[in-house]
């Protein structure tokens, strides 16, 4: 499936790409340091609203509602985007997005593009489109000016630099600022407050001169046409104010019925992204106003497989989520791999029934596969996407778009043996027996085949030399 | 109350002593428990990995088997909640009309073991006696799956001479997954390596759960890591009376 764009091409499997990350110690401790931080700001903000729960019931029921009749709303929303001032683009997959996006920036005759954190322009590689068109675009989120400086991937939705602690910023900064704009401060520590006013300055600079902004929306309102930004930063409110052109990329799920709905998402979302009770800038526009703010706003609205994943009466639900990453945070298969791992845009759980759906299942077939069903992101996620539930659908999806392997083969003849008590009695007996010869000191060490993962760390008891069934028979069944 | 006693295929194999111990407290409360001996498994392995088509055989049996019980208990949280979650969902999906009919009316009365001691039969303390300093691992199938919440730390509290200790981050995974822990055998041991430190560290002799699956997994690494904390099903502890474990 080409145009989609979402993975990173060449990127292997799920559990190789995990064994090198598992393997950086100080990836290790950054994202324990970070997640188990996050996650006990978002439980303590989270637990303090008694309606927690009918809110999150709430937005699930708001979200399936947007789903059922999105192409009504959708239409609704280009009418009254359309209404306000705006331009309303359609874009089937990642490629005509990108199109639209050029098209549109090189129609201004400027060669550079000031961009709010959006996950939207990430999943269609929009930065390295607009560079092939000699168009520079400019991160000035924090973590993702981290990312851009680093020539790295984000490995987090909400914190994409997660990866990275501040001695390696501080080391960043001072490398790279000089070559993208204002260098760092000579003698930068890599004291917090130190990095942030070095970003602050270094980005000054491009809110100031830049003429053209790129977003993404958190939300539009199909009612009114309002879109909605959310962040911490500021970084969004300039450049949602300042340049003469505006142009958002926004999924066609991100597309709340009413104006009202908002009243919902705008408690859950920052409780469960940063933990806060609420965040710090909440941008709202409405197609363009004279004499305030960008005169020329264009909306893009990006199927990219989104349509295929809607179709999916059990993943569509994933088409619910609202990039609070809160999933990410709770994850403890997350906690140690990291995002790269992931090989997508969206990593951790949302990611792993995400990315299939949008991509097909053919070349992420290992992601469904990266959880242990635990259940953590689901309990956390605040519009109630079951995660477990997808993965194991997808499963399903992953293993029948395979066809015959040997894992198939050893899968047909368990269940035959499962599905036979008189068989089932034979394999406890020759397990027994073989379980015998291979243990010492009642254990087995190392086991062959596929096996040896498991074995390489644990020790496995040997089978019991009776069944219970065998044990109830003798003592149970004649009495 | 006619009680049946799901095993599970892997308890069966591999943990049979935690079956005869569910017996030992059912009977020591008064009650009978019949073993129907064409019971197999529930399927969770097959669809868990994705081969739902070949859980569906194995669906059927569990309802052929144990359609005409009052109760079905079983001593594993995992298995528990393949029947409640998934039974329903694989008949729907691939059963007959008959399936589709029997396994929702069916599902009510699986009870994981510490379910039916304190909600069934509404008891906490079955007269049970274990000298030890024990913790218990809450599994994700048992927090948050079944939300057994503390019916288990209950029914240990009531134990005589048992020494309940808390270990750090309980509620998180301890990495096993079913064919997780083979698929992704890395990043499962790192989970594992986690969670054994907490164990360690909360000084309990014994770690305890109620299901066996995620026991083999951190029993296996506390054995390798030579770390004398053993592993023991909770129905085994509620089994030990003041003559010592059975």
């Amino acid at each position: 499936m080409t145009g989609r764009g979402v993975v990173w091409l060449g990127s292997p499997p799920f559990p190789k790409a995990a064994r090198e990350a598992l393997k950086d110690g100080r990836l290790r401790a950054n994202l324990k340091r970070a997640t188990t931080t996050i996650r006990d700001k978002r439980l303590a903000v989270a637990s303090e609203l008694d309606d927690w729960e009918a809110l999150r019931e709430s937005a699930a029921a708001i979200k399936r509602r947007a789903a059922r009749h999105l192409d009504r709303y959708l239409l609704q929303l280009e009418e009254s985007v359309t209404a306000a001032g705006g331009t309303v683009h359609w874009a089937a997959d990642a490629d005509e997005a990108n199109r639209i996006v050029t098209g549109l920036v090189s129609a201004t005759g400027e060669r550079e593009v000031v961009k709010v954190k959006s996950m939207a322009t990430q999943e269609i590689g929009l930065n390295e489109h607009l560079a092939e068109a000699g168009i520079t675009a400019y991160e000035t989120d924090l973590a993702e000016l981290i990312v851009q400086l680093g020539d790295d991937r984000p490995s987090h939705i909400l914190v994409p630099a997660i990866h990275k602690n501040r001695g390696e910023i501080r080391d960043l900064f001072a490398a790279e600022m000089g070559s993208w704009g204002r260098p760092a401060p000579e003698g930068l520590t890599d004291e917090p407050a130190a990095l942030a006013e070095a970003a602050r300055l270094h980005l000054r600079e491009k809110f100031l001169s830049a003429k053209v902004a790129v977003s993404g929306a958190n939300f539009a309102c199909a009612d009114t046409g309002t879109v909605a930004v959310v962040e911490s930063e500021g970084n969004g409110r300039m450049c949602l104010t300042l340049p003469d052109t505006l142009i958002t990329v926004m999924g066609i799920e991100k597309v709340l019925p009413a104006f009202t709905d908002l009243e919902v998402f705008l408690q859950l979302l920052p409780r469960s992204s940063t933990g806060e009770r609420m965040n710090p800038y909440t941008s709202l526009w409405t197609g363009t106003t004279p004499g305030d703010g960008p005169q020329a706003f264009h909306l893009v609205l990006l199927d990219n497989g989104r349509t295929d994943t809607l179709a999916d009466e059990v993943g569509r639900q994933a088409l619910a989520c609202i990039r609070c990453s809160a999933c990410l945070n709770v994850c403890p298969v997350y906690e140690r791999t990291g995002g790269h791992a992931y090989g997508s845009v969206y990593p951790g759980p949302i990611g792993a029934v995400l990315t299939p759906q949008l991509v097909g299942i053919e070349q992420t077939a290992s992601l469904p596969f990266a959880s242990t069903l635990c259940g953590a992101c689901y309990d956390a996620c605040p519009v109630k996407i079951n995660i477990p539930e997808v993965l194991t659908h997808l499963r399903a999806e992953a293993v029948a778009a395979k066809g015959r392997s040997a894992e198939a083969l050893a899968m047909k003849a368990a269940a035959a043996v499962l599905d036979s008590p008189r068989l089932l009695g034979a394999a406890q007996k020759a397990a027994a027996l073989g379980g015998r010869a291979l243990a010492r000191g009642g254990h087995i060490g190392r086991l062959p085949g596929p096996l040896h993962g498991w074995s390489d760390s644990r020790d496995t008891p040997a089978p019991a030399a009776e069944s219970f069934r065998t044990w109830w028979r003798k003592n149970r069944e004649n009495r | 109350m006619r009680i049946a006693l799901f095993i599970t295929c892997f308890n069966d194999t591999v943990f049979p002593g935690t079956g005869r111990a569910v017996v030992d407290v059912l009977e020591r409360l008064g009650h009978r428990v019949d073993f129907p001996q064409e019971q197999t498994c529930c399927g969770q392995m097959h669809f868990n990995t994705g081969y739902r088509p070949e859980a569906v055989p194995l669906v059927e049996r569990f309802a052929r088997v144990f359609g005409e019980y009052d109760a079905v208990v079983t001593p594993s949280a995992s298995c528990a909640g393949m029947v409640r979650d998934n039974h329903p969902v694989l008949a729907e999906e691939h059963g007959s009309a008959r399936l589709r009919t029997d396994v929702p009316k069916l599902v009510p009365r699986v009870h994981e073991f510490t379910e039916f001691l304190v909600d069934v039969l509404g008891v906490t303390d079955v007269g049970a006696a274990f000298p030890h300093r024990v913790a218990y691992h809450p599994t994700c199938h048992s927090l948050r799956g079944l939300r057994l919440g503390d019916r288990p730390q209950r029914l240990l509290k009531a134990v005589k001479d048992l020494d309940l200790v808390d270990i750090p981050a309980a509620d998180s995974c301890c990495g096993f997954g079913g064919t997780f822990a083979v698929k992704n055998a890395d990043t499962s041991a790192a989970m594992l390596a986690d969670k054994m430190r907490g164990v360690v560290d909360s000084g309990a002799e014994v770690l305890c759960a109620a299901d066996n699956s995620c026991l083999l997994h951190i029993g296996g690494g506390l054995s390798r890591e030579g770390s004398g904390v053993r592993t023991m099903h909770l129905a085994e502890i509620l089994a030990a009376t003041e003559g010592g474990p059975r």
